[in-house]
């Protein structure tokens, strides 16, 4: 009987353990396939034998072969952040090459499920800023340099205004609607105090920080990989959150440039 | 302007977006680097692409092709999974452009032009998506064959 008990109880362990990483690596964008590569790897290491996943975007349900217990576990919100997975990634290494204990893992994944190593907010700004300029002058491909700084502070402040916005709402793809609006306002108003810029080469760039391409991407491939369930949730994801940039952005348009 | 300096900043900008798109989704730090790298290879053989006229099918997925190997590649070199680099890598290739246009004709009432545009994003995406496939086939293959080989070695 007291076999048993504690027996559960590890197996109940080696679950939790299970589960919390596949959330982890979910909320971080992995591909389906890895995710469930990683979680069938840390059960086979804890010494269960046979065992079973099935994984999608929103939830992950896990049981253990020969020991009749099932798991499920809700995932609310994804994003790209891979710093997660790899952290992920090499703690299931660590621990596959015996280099920490099971009950070490659980409260290693328990650590970083609670603060997410990020990079400070001024360095992912700035990332915003060289991107939308660089992109900006690669996609037009004619080296306009008049556009260049608008479209760098016009996708650095939008960025920030989308990580404020996003500190204070749960709604999904709110976000996205207000920064775009807020990005095309500020370009029209630019474009009427300088009048030399132009608004479409400005908007094109600064978008870059925030539209789904990649995720549509990611989407595809989970398709075409064979996860269908997760690509379509992903791809719809995508779509909508493309939908919602570009009602942003078509709302400024609309609504100001004939006003100003 | 001369077509070296064009070169040169094609092949530095596509550099820093790339990493500029990395700090945004918060790649580990040993990873930057060559997060740039991918990004610029993919760019550059798109860039060559478009001018031998490839197409923009061909151009995309040749470099998504490329992209998808680097990974493969610096994964096994960094130890890190290979979205770490593909993700950053493809930000130059994103169909942006066709994207926001499509956008900009809806807004017009231009439906028949917003349909043509959208339809480019759908095939330049998914030539990305099969160039990402094509390059798992190629990495996994290659790291197969490397592992047959010294297994053999060894065994003789």
């Amino acid at each position: 009987m007291n076999q048993e008990e504690m027996e559960s109880q590890y197996v109940a362990e080696v679950l939790d353990t299970c589960l919390k990483a596949g959330r982890l690596m979910i909320q971080g964008g992995s591909e389906m396939y890895r995710v469930e590569d990683t979680m069938r790897r840390i059960a086979f290491n804890a010494g269960v034998k046979g065992a079973r996943c099935f994984t999608t975007p929103t939830g992950i349900f896990m049981s253990l072969g020969p020991h009749s217990y099932t798991q499920l576990t809700q995932i609310k919100d994804r994003n790209i952040n891979l710093e997660l997975v790899d952290r992920v990634n090499s703690l299931s290494r660590d621990f596959a090459a015996k280099k920490i204990t099971l009950n070490e893992l659980q409260k290693k994944l328990q650590a970083l499920s609670e603060s997410t190593p990020n990079f400070p907010i001024w360095l992912q700004i700035f990332g915003a800023t060289i991107l939308s300029c660089t992109l900006m002058v690669l996609f037009m491909n004619d080296y306009d340099w008049i556009d260049f700084p608008a479209a760098a502070l016009v996708g650095g402040v939008g960025y920030g205004v989308y990580l404020a916005i996003k500190k204070y709402t749960n709604i999904r793809f709110l976000a996205e609607l207000v920064t775009a609006i807020f990005m095309g306002v500020l370009t029209i108003g630019l474009c009427k105090i300088f009048p030399k810029l132009l608004v479409d080469n400005i908007l094109i760039g600064a978008l870059m920080t925030l539209v789904p391409g990649v995720a549509f991407t990611n989407a595809l491939r989970d398709l075409f990989g064979g996860d269908i369930l997760s690509g379509i949730v992903r791809g719809t994801e995508a779509l909508f959150t493309a939908i919602a940039l570009g009602g942003g952005i078509g709302i400024a348009i609309k609504l100001l440039w004939g006003i100003l | 302007m001369p077509y070296w300096v064009e070169i040169i900043i094609n092949f530095a900008f596509a550099w820093i977006s790339a990493v500029g798109f990395a700090l945004i989704i918060n790649v580990p730090h040993r990873a930057l680097v060559l997060c740039g790298f991918s990004g610029t290879a993919g760019w550059m053989v798109y860039w060559w692409g478009i001018q031998l006229g490839l197409g923009r099918l061909g151009s995309n997925l040749l470099g998504a092709l490329l992209i998808g190997i680097l990974g493969g590649v610096f994964a096994r070199i960094k130890k890190c999974p290979v979205t770490v680099f593909n993700i950053p890598g493809i930000v130059p290739l994103v169909p942006g452009v066709p994207a926001y246009q499509a956008v900009r004709a809806l807004v017009d009432g231009q439906l028949s032009d917003a349909e043509d545009l959208l339809l480019r994003v759908a095939i330049v995406t998914i030539a990305i998506a099969m160039g990402f496939l094509l390059a798992q086939l190629v990495v996994e293959v290659f790291f197969k064959i490397r592992r047959n080989r010294k297994n053999k070695k060894n065994f003789v």
